[in-house]
């Protein structure tokens, strides 16, 4: 299973890329072969403010819809909409052209909560 | 893997998509063997299965099966299944998995209900079983019996013996295609499987998980015991009368059937798809019909050959009449579906 050394990941399988005063967001190549056959994913609107581990998006596979996470408190600055009409981005290209939103930092210290590649890494294989 | 009525099994293989076409297009195989069998035998054994069962037994030849429902006194589902009869006065029961014990416990309480003897034995323990399905499930049985053996017919049953293992193939399945159940002593489960799997490569054949196993069913509105069925739903408002004999002087639930056929069920199972493209209908999501909550849904999904949202569920009996149109609240949000006709999916011949 893929796991980028060079992002931070959330126990709900989402990762996490640092560009700066924001971060981008996606599900993880375990969280997309676990789903399988990403059908619709609902996308959360620019200019949102989210909480710390608030449901911000969903996506929905054959087998079941499934919450996604914000990271950490922010205000979402872009969303993927390619994925509305090509969910399965998610599925095959998890952390490059399936990413699903950015968010603006309100505080890059909350990203200490964040666990790293090796912490993921043994929680997925556990 | 999931729990499913008892058993830890497998959702998918690989994908749920990839299975159900492979399904569609060659082989899939689906273990089965959480399903349960019971034995019924004696010189009443037929009578009194009539008595306990909706389906008319008396129908039955030796090596026939029927669907058919086992009704509480309400006429609610306890179950639905697949009786078959293997002898002159013996019966096999193909019952669900997470419904042994109930089936078994009710059956028991009223065995000594028939005018002659009879004995009821569960033997879900002793066998395991696949379902074998697809179009190219004959030349992969051509390959595995010979050239000249011919499948039972339809809802049909047949002893063979392949590889020195004693194995009962019916003609039936939950998928749409053609296919068989097959059921084989649990000793040689493992065994079956992979012999299945290794011949029938050359076929295309896979194994298919409980994900294709439900997407595929429900293209064919076959209904799933739990979801679409339930002890305070009867087989009538699930529209499916075609598998109760009202003409029978007496089966459990009679009275309350012929009830609800005379007054009208108030509500009904119906088919519906999604007019566009949205987020999959899912069971318990609210339907709509001109602003008003109707009813919910009992199963839907995204259809893998139809690629658009599919779903059964009940609504109230005024808007269940095919091409209503229909609102499926997903998320506080409506979105427009309208009533098909069953089943959802036909294949292109």
């Amino acid at each position: 299973m893929n796991v980028p050394e060079d992002l931070l990941y959330t126990k709900s399988h989402e990762w996490i890329r640092r560009e700066g005063e924001n971060i981008r967001v996606g599900i993880t190549d375990h969280a997309q072969a676990e789903l399988t056959d990403v059908v619709f994913v609902e996308l959360p609107k620019v200019g949102a403010s989210v909480e710390a581990k608030a449901p911000v998006a969903v996506v929905e596979s054959v087998k079941a819809a499934s919450d996604i996470y914000a990271p950490v408190k922010g205000t979402v600055v872009e969303a993927n909409n390619a994925l509305t009409n090509n969910p399965a981005l998610i599925n095959s290209d998890p952390f490059g052209e399936g990413w699903l939103f950015a968010l603006k930092l309100d505080n890059a210290d909350d990203l200490k909560n964040l666990q790293s590649a090796a912490a993921y890494k043994d929680q997925i294989e556990a | 893997m999931v729990p499913f009525g008892g058993w830890l099994m497998p959702v998918q293989y690989t994908s749920i998509v990839d299975e159900h076409q492979t399904v569609r297009n060659a082989v899939g195989m689906f273990d089965i063997s959480h399903m349960g069998q019971f034995i019924v035998s004696g010189n009443g054994a037929r009578d009194w299965l009539n008595a306990m069962l909706t389906n008319n037994v008396a129908k039955l030849d030796v090596g026939q099966g029927q669907y058919t429902f086992l009704l509480n006194d309400n006429g609610g589902v306890i179950d639905d299944l697949i009786l078959y009869r293997i002898g002159e006065a013996e019966f096999l029961l193909v019952v669900n998995a997470s419904k042994i014990e109930e089936d078994f416990a009710w059956l028991e309480r009223h065995l000594n209900e028939g005018s002659s003897p009879c004995q009821l034995k569960n033997r879900s323990a002793d066998f395991g079983g696949v379902a074998i399905q697809g179009p190219r499930v004959v030349d992969l049985f051509h390959d595995l019996l010979g050239q000249n053996v011919e499948l039972p017919a339809r809802n049909h049953v047949i002893d063979f013996v392949i590889e020195e293992m004693p194995v009962s193939i019916a003609r039936t399945g939950y998928t749409g295609e053609d296919g068989v159940e097959v059921f084989f002593r649990t000793s040689d489960a493992a065994r079956f499987w992979n012999l299945v799997l290794e011949r029938g490569a050359q076929f295309g054949t896979k194994p298919c998980g409980l994900g294709a196993r439900d997407t595929l069913r429900l293209e064919m509105c076959y209904p799933l015991n739990g979801s679409d069925l339930s002890a305070d739903r009867n087989p009538i408002e699930a529209g499916l009368g075609f598998f109760v004999d009202l003409k029978k002087p007496n089966f459990t639930g009679r009275e309350k059937l012929l009830k609800a056929k005379t007054n009208g069920a108030r509500e009904r199972l119906i088919a519906f798809k999604m007019n566009g493209k949205g987020p999959p209908p899912r069971p318990h999501y609210s339907l709509f019909s001109g602003g008003n909550r109707v009813g919910e849904i009992s199963s839907g999904t995204l259809s893998p050959s139809l690629n658009i949202g599919i779903g059964m569920g009940y609504v109230s009996a005024a808007s269940a009449k095919i091409g209503t149109p229909l609102e499926v609240e997903i998320r506080g949000q409506k979105f427009p579906a309208t009533i098909e006709k069953k089943p959802l999916y036909k294949k292109q011949s």
